[in-house]
């Protein structure tokens, strides 16, 4: 197991590495010459060549890329462009919200896949088998932006349950915070939702068949006794990976969702700025999401293995 | 059982199969398979929508028409107008043709790239293989509409610039999905009968590994189309796809986020359900075709 963990972190440390240089690239190769941007109204060519100077983007590229990627190893990521303020502070100043909305979607989304998913297992084939398979089609198959608004729409504007959009900190007003919680963690868990109870379906039909299974019921024990005390257990190991990859990526599916409901989080500010062309913003957001969702795979990775010891990480090829 | 399942139900080498005529072979799998005859049929009803458009929309999806703005959705205007008074509805069937077309080159750029390397990673092995998987991983690493929103960002939004990145991220399932077939043939016997008798490399990997791959590849091009689609529409929704005013099913649902106070709820319905069902028609077709030609995944699906 340690040896199989050293191989899993000595293997990412060039895949870390070529990750820093395409995002170093593609904010390289984007349109618009930052000094300009960085420089406002000023347009005096010496003015000009200072700044070039002060943001280090008079050195050739590959030194660039090394003291970018120095920099960046301290956590400092520079300034934002448009505010000026330091891009970490930014960043952890919206972490909260984000992962706030979040947690609520990925327990909002395991919490019903399991129920469902496992209903649907036991029962497969009845209408509740045929629903939740036809739900989970179209829960992937849906935009979340046009979920959002379609919410929006109906909770928040015609019925007037919610509010449509906003945040409050939970600090100062709980309930206003959790109420305006909803309609995005709803957005954000409906295409997690369809993917885990299909998982959870699966994997639980998968496990009926063992067995092991046959040998709980064979020796008198009741139904719920079988299924909770037995079969989910081993079914819900690949579960814990997916759920454990969606945590990882959880800046992505905000990127959407924090827009559409005015939730100041970490996907909303890439958004705008993408929209501002505030490139350093941009390159930090996308290299700590990148980064974290890598870290998150390695840790499911190994979480997998300690929960099924049938794993063997052996020395073999991958 | 499982052991010995997978051996004996593993798809025979395509060459060897019986030169049926291809029309009767067709009609026999979609007789045998009515989900996938399902999912075909909309689908087929979309790209002939896209291809056939500019025929079929009512009005003029571009030209402004003042008088007639913020309509309600009836009998003139079945899906209502926006509020410089174009039809939603000839946006919708226009905008067929921007999604589609998205779907179709991004998935071809995934498609060749992705088998290409994954075929070099998998036949060669060795350094190709190390640095081509690592490179792989590392776009992995990224998730998947983040990197779609970077590259597009990077090159410039614009809707060719779009189907290049939603293509870049399609890649690795391409690549990952081949190398790993490519690995498991590469030693069957027939593989080195066909070395045996001197058949090259180029021989080898075109006329026996590549048609056995295949099946799983129509199956990967019908999902990671229905997630080009979908990309597609979240990178117009940001501003990142096409540029107005060519109708784009996520542009015009950005667009119509203005009038959502006012409960003008159809310029969003249009499109929002346009997306849907194209996305979910892919799917579905992914999904049927997947059931129908791979039966070791349909154990575990």
């Amino acid at each position: 197991m340690t040896e199989y963990i050293t191989r899993r972190i000595v293997l990412m440390i060039p895949v870390a590495f070529l990750v820093t240089l395409i995002i170093f690239v593609l904010v390289r190769m984007a349109p618009g010459d930052p000094v300009l941007t960085y420089a406002g109204e000023e347009r005096d060519p010496e003015q000009l060549e200072q700044i070039r100077k002060s943001l280090g983007l008079d050195q050739p590229l590959p030194v660039q890329y090394v003291l970018w990627l120095g920099r960046a190893a301290q956590g400092d990521f520079g300034r934002s462009i448009r505010t000026r303020q330091p891009v970490g502070d930014a960043i952890r100043e919206r972490l909260g919200a984000t992962l706030e909305l979040g947690l609520a979607a990925v327990l909002l989304s395991s919490t019903i896949s399991l129920v469902v998913g496992t209903v649907s297992a036991l029962k497969r084939n009845s209408w509740i088998d045929i629903v939740a398979t036809g739900i989970t089609l179209g829960g992937v198959s849906l935009p979340n932006f046009f979920l959002g608004l379609v919410l929006i729409l109906i909770f928040g504007l015609a019925l007037r349950m919610f509010p449509p959009g906003g945040y409050v900190p939970f600090t100062q007003d709980p309930l206003g915070n959790l109420q305006r919680l909803v309609l995005p963690a709803i957005t954000l868990a409906t295409a997690s939702l369809a993917v885990n109870m299909r998982q959870v379906r699966s994997s639980l039909l998968d496990v009926l068949a063992q067995d092991y299974v046959r040998t709980a019921r064979a020796k008198g024990l009741r139904q719920q006794a079988v299924i909770v005390g037995h079969a989910l257990k081993n079914a819900l190991i690949p579960v814990v990976t997916l759920v454990g990859l969606q945590v990882g990526a959880v800046v992505e599916g905000a990127l959407i969702t924090e827009t559409i409901f005015f939730w100041p989080g970490v996907g909303r500010l890439a958004v705008d700025s993408i929209g501002g062309r505030d490139y350093p913003v941009v390159q930090a957001i996308v290299l700590v999401s990148a980064l974290s969702f890598m870290v998150t795979t390695l840790f499911v990775d190994i979480l997998y293995g300690w929960l099924d010891p049938r794993i063997s990480y052996g020395g073999g090829a991958r | 059982m499982s052991g010995v399942g997978a051996v004996s139900s593993s798809p025979l080498p395509v060459a060897q199969r019986a030169a049926t005529p291809l029309r009767g072979r067709l009609g026999y799998f979609l007789r045998r398979n009515p989900r996938v005859l399902l999912g075909g049929v909309v689908v087929v009803f979309l790209v002939l929508v896209a291809i056939f458009a500019p025929l079929l929309v009512p009005y003029d999806p571009i030209e402004v028409n003042p008088t007639d703005s913020l309509e309600a959705p009836s009998l003139q205007h079945l899906f209502g107008t926006d509020d410089l008074g174009r039809d939603v509805l000839s946006r919708v069937i226009l905008g067929a043709r921007v999604s589609l077309s998205v779907g179709l080159i991004s998935v071809t750029i995934g498609l060749i790239v992705g088998v290409s390397v994954g075929l070099a990673a998998g036949y060669l092995g060795g350094p190709v293989d190390l640095l081509a998987m690592r490179v792989i991983d590392a776009l992995l690493a990224f998730p998947a509409l983040l990197l779609a929103i970077s590259i597009t960002a990077a090159l410039g939004p614009q809707i060719w610039n779009a189907m290049i990145a939603i293509g870049v991220v399609a890649i690795p399932a391409y690549t990952r999905l081949t190398r790993a077939q490519v690995l498991s043939i590469r030693e069957r016997e027939f593989v080195t009968a066909t070395r045996a008798i001197g058949a090259s490399s180029w021989r080898i990997v075109f006329r026996h590994i590549l048609p056995n791959v295949s099946n799983s590849l129509v199956v990967q091009a019908s999902l990671s189309t229905a997630f080009a689609i979908l990309a597609e529409a979240s990178l117009s929704f940001l501003g990142l796809g096409a540029q107005p005013p060519t109708p784009s099913w996520g542009q015009d649902i950005n667009y119509s986020q203005r009038y959502l106070s006012n409960m003008m709820w159809w310029m969003s319905a249009g499109p929002g359900l346009a997306i849907f069902l194209a996305v979910l028609s892919f799917n579905f077709l992914g999904d049927a075709l997947r059931d129908a030609l791979d039966p070791h995944l349909r154990r575990r699906a």
